[in-house]
């Protein structure tokens, strides 16, 4: 039936730019003279159709579930909810749900099926209302525009004030999803505080979110300390750093100034093909061959180390962001004013010694910028410590042990069903915001270096 | 000027720039190792990830195959009872008729576990297309199970002892013996890209994943580019020079560097969780996608755009054309192989991306293709991640054969983008 709404509205504007263009052809036809083309008259019936048609057909869908729960809600039989809890009374939806849909389990009560019956014809109705709604809707606005063709309308100013106002709209949805993402993780974060207290979360040393369903449960008790979690992600983001930073600067040192240029040719689009191999590929090389690469190699060397090591993760991580790195490294070394570089080599120096005694402390911020980025990337990489690094958090910098994640703990805590109220599940949004923040931190600034650079030389 | 400089120091400039000169040029020779020696450790890397990808995954593309001749017993089976009936244990009968001194019971039953466990849904499925069938011998042809499989294609070591071997030694003698007779055959594995998801190795495909991903990456394309294009012809041609302008531009940028974790949780809260639509549905997948690629599309489509010269503009405008008609008359068809290669780029992102999809329970296990984006489905990415999961030792070479799928088509998106590029981008 939802199609059938987008249909309508798709069937009567084009009707209504036809319309609109034959009434302003009619009018240029009789000898007077259009204030805009006919086009423009067409485009605006469109317009001044479909955008509140359509806003109006998603507002529909986004809120009929909220109203069509509350009626039905409403129409139990009093009483129904006294003594639940929010949780049971989700689920006594939920049954009337599933009920509706035809999958029964056990005997519902009378209620229930009641509720159900009610359900299924108010989700008729609401479709049938919903296309009769849009086709009225859409009519009248037809009958709007049609109304408005004359020789004086300005119709392409009316046009381009629609089509500005649809742009900023578009521009401002990135604010919006910045404000939802700001938004959602500080009410999810606020309602986690409400039950972990503040310090705990940020200097506990001790992370065991695993907490008792029933009372008399023997269980750990839940700790949330976010600390070593956070060290994990800093011992892993260390190690990846130790792989990409000397290998990502070394090749765009290389690629800059000394490779030929066929040697360049194939170079640069494999890097490109290691930069857009998706993560979870990385996450299942790290698993299939590195970690138990590293770990013959250990048992060689009589070192214990751990089946998940930090250093698998670490590693592959590091390799993920090579390209990363010397494609920024290689921009701002390219950056730097070609004056610079013929003047070391007019003064004798040789290319080594121009490339790393001017042209790369030169590109040094730009490289620094680029190397945050790719720092930032690391923290917040997820695929390839969720599936090479460790479940455990644990007080240690040792790389060859095992150790977890910010990201991993967000993961393994929302995989499955998640509930709302569960401070398990509230957790993971905390660790989302520190996640956010810190990676938001690094982006401004990085980004700010590298902006500040490059008016340098512009 | 050897001559002239000679004198109290005994040593002239020249002699002390070629005396340093080896040690000099032995350093940039140094350096250039270092450099080869960074490039070499990439491309290495590279090779070793894909021929370990194509080493483990190779052997997914054929599964093994039995054919058998089964009589179809209308003691077991009648067409009263269908679609329901002992089909395993026809299948059954069929080997032991073939093996006729297996007598126990407890081994007729192993022997039987040669069949995949979805062979007697495929012996159903053809009973009840023709139901003549029955009481008839028909041959058919159907997958062996995993630990078969496994052995036919050598993954599986004869030499391990008995006890430590998942094959044991009676059912290598029967497997051996089908062998013998030419029962066993190893076909192309077209189930792999036909079938959805399933517990069984030999059974498990990647149709569902495949939907999934096509469903979500069409919502994303749908809601990411129109409002991607929108947002950077604003933010390019028409946005006044001020602080709000600037604040979207910083914005932006910082959106596109945000952890991919961050936005599933946004997903999560936002759309799952505020708005109440459904989980693991490609349509929350597809919106959280979009999220995250427009930024992409916004910043190559700037670019684009900047890209198209001054003199454009300038001579539309100059016949008459209003500001809106010069941009979308002329600037934007002319920068769209820009953006066209910036959108297909950032698709290809997103039809790696994983995690933000395993929060919103893109994970879950369905053995059905969706039949539209708010049934539940997995995407590739997340079908991958979830056989790397798995503890059958048959996922480990489909992982690296649905891998090697995806990474067919982010070579395929992206060579269409470097084609569009190379074929339609003008030089001023």
């Amino acid at each position: 039936m939802t199609t059938l709404a987008f249909a309508v509205l798709l069937v009567v504007s084009i009707f209504g730019y036809v319309w609109n263009r034959q009434a302003a052809t009619s009018i240029r036809n009789r000898g007077e003279r259009l204030h805009s083309l006919t086009g423009f008259h067409g485009f605006y019936s469109v317009l001044l159709i479909a955008v509140p048609v359509f806003v109006f057909i998603l507002l529909w869908i986004a809120l009929r579930g909220w109203v069509i729960d509350g009626m039905v809600v409403r129409g139990l039989p009093d009483g129904t909810f006294d003594g639940m809890d929010s949780g049971a009374a989700a689920l006594v939806l939920s049954e009337i749900k599933s009920v509706a849909s035809g999958r029964v389990f056990g005997t519902p009560s009378d209620a229930v099926i009641a509720a159900a019956d009610r359900l299924n014809n108010l989700r008729s109705a609401a479709s049938l209302y919903l296309v009769l709604a849009t086709a009225v809707l859409s009519v009248a606005l037809l009958w709007i525009a049609r109304r408005s063709v004359s020789a004086e309308f300005r119709a392409r100013q009316g046009v381009e004030g629609i089509v500005l106002g649809l742009m900023i709209f578009c521009s401002v949805v990135a604010v919006f999803t910045t404000i939802g993402i700001v938004a959602s993780l500080m009410f999810e974060t606020y309602k986690f505080l409400s039950i972990v207290p503040l310090a705990d979360f940020l200097f506990g040393t001790n992370w065991e979110p695993q907490i008792p369903i029933r009372a008399d449960q023997i269980a750990a008790e839940g700790a949330f300390g976010w600390l070593p979690v956070m060290l994990g992600t800093i011992v892993i983001t260390v190690i990846a750093m130790f792989v990409a930073v000397p290998v990502g600067l070394m090749s765009a040192i290389y690629l800059n100034e000394f490779a030929p240029r066929s040697v360049r040719a194939v170079a640069k689009p494999v890097l490109e093909v290691l930069a857009g191999v998706p993560t979870v590929v990385y996450g299942f090389f790290a698993i299939l061959t590195v970690a138990p690469a590293i770990r013959s190699f250990g048992e060689g060397l009589g070192l214990p180390i751990a089946p998940n090591t930090a250093l698998a993760a670490g590693g592959v991580m590091g390799i993920m962001l090579i390209p990363f790195i010397s494609s920024f490294a290689d921009d701002a070394l390219s950056a730097v004013p070609r004056s610079l570089r013929d003047g070391a080599l007019a003064l004798g120096a040789t290319r080594a010694e121009t490339m790393l005694n001017v042209l790369f402390p030169a590109a040094i911020p730009g490289i620094v910028g680029g190397v945050l980025l790719a720092v930032s990337r690391a923290v917040g990489e997820t695929m390839i410590v969720v599936m090479a690094a460790g479940l455990i958090a644990k007080m240690t910098i040792n790389p060859l042990d095992s150790v977890t994640t910010v990201t991993v703990q967000i993961v393994t805590l929302l995989i499955g069903d998640t509930a709302f109220d569960n401070p398990k599940t509230l957790a993971a949004f905390a660790l989302g915001m520190m996640l956010f923040i810190v990676t938001l931190i690094i982006n401004i600034f990085a980004l700010r270096i590298v902006r500040k650079y490059r008016e340098i030389y512009d | 000027m050897t001559d002239m400089t000679s004198g109290s120091l005994g040593k002239t400039n020249t002699d002390l720039i070629r005396a340093g000169l080896a040690r000099r040029n032995r350093n940039q020779l140094f350096l250039q190792g270092f450099g080869m020696a960074a490039i070499a450790f990439a491309f290495l890397m590279l090779a070793i990830l894909v021929g370990s990808l194509v080493l483990s995954g190779y052997k997914a593309f054929t599964q093994t195959h039995i054919s058998v001749d089964v009589f179809i017993d209308p003691e077991e089976i009648s067409v009263e009872r269908l679609p329901r009936g002992g089909f395993e244990e026809v299948l059954q009968a069929s080997l032991v008729s073939r093996f006729p001194d297996v007598t126990e019971r407890a081994e007729q039953r192993t022997l039987r576990g040669i069949f995949s466990n979805g062979a007697q849904f495929l012996l159903r499925d053809m009973v009840v297309a023709d139901n003549s069938l029955i009481g008839q011998t028909v041959r058919i042809t159907v997958p062996v199970s995993d630990p078969y499989d496994q052995v036919n294609k050598g993954l599986i070591d004869r030499e391990t002892p008995n006890e430590n071997r998942r094959v044991k030694d009676n059912e290598l003698a029967w497997f051996d013996a089908l062998i013998a007779e030419g029962a066993i055959s190893s076909p192309i594995n077209w189930a792999l890209l036909t079938n959805a998801d399933s517990r069984f190795p030999e059974l498990a495909g990647l149709k569902g994943a495949l939907v999934g991903s096509f469903w979500a990456l069409l919502i994303c394309f749908l809601i990411a580019f129109p409002l991607g294009i929108g947002a950077a012809v604003y933010l390019e041609e028409f946005a006044p020079k001020n602080k709000i302008s600037d604040l979207i531009e910083v914005n932006i940028n910082n959106l596109a560097a945000v952890p991919s974790v961050v936005f599933g949780l946004l997903a999560l809260a936002v759309f799952i969780g505020t708005f109440g639509m459904p989980r693991s549905a490609p349509i929350v997948g597809g919106m959280t996608l979009a999220l995250m690629t427009m930024p992409t599309i916004i910043i190559a489509t700037r670019a684009a755009l900047k890209a198209v010269p001054p003199s454009i503009r300038e001579a539309a405008l100059g016949v008459g054309a209003s500001k809106q008609q010069v941009v979308f008359g002329h600037v934007v068809p002319l920068a769209m192989p820009g953006i066209l290669t910036g959108t297909i780029i950032g698709l290809a992102q997103a039809l790696g991306e994983t995690a933000p999809l395993l929060l919103i329970g893109m994970n879950a296990f369905i053995t059905s293709a969706a039949s539209s984006p708010f049934d539940s489905a997995t995407a590739l990415p997340t079908q991958i991640f979830i056989w790397a999961d798995s503890p059958e030792r048959g996922f480990v070479s489909r992982t690296s054969a649905a891998i090697l799928v995806l990474l067919t088509f982010l070579i395929t998106m992206n060579a269409v983008a470097i084609y569009l590029r190379s074929k339609f981008e003008r030089k001023w």
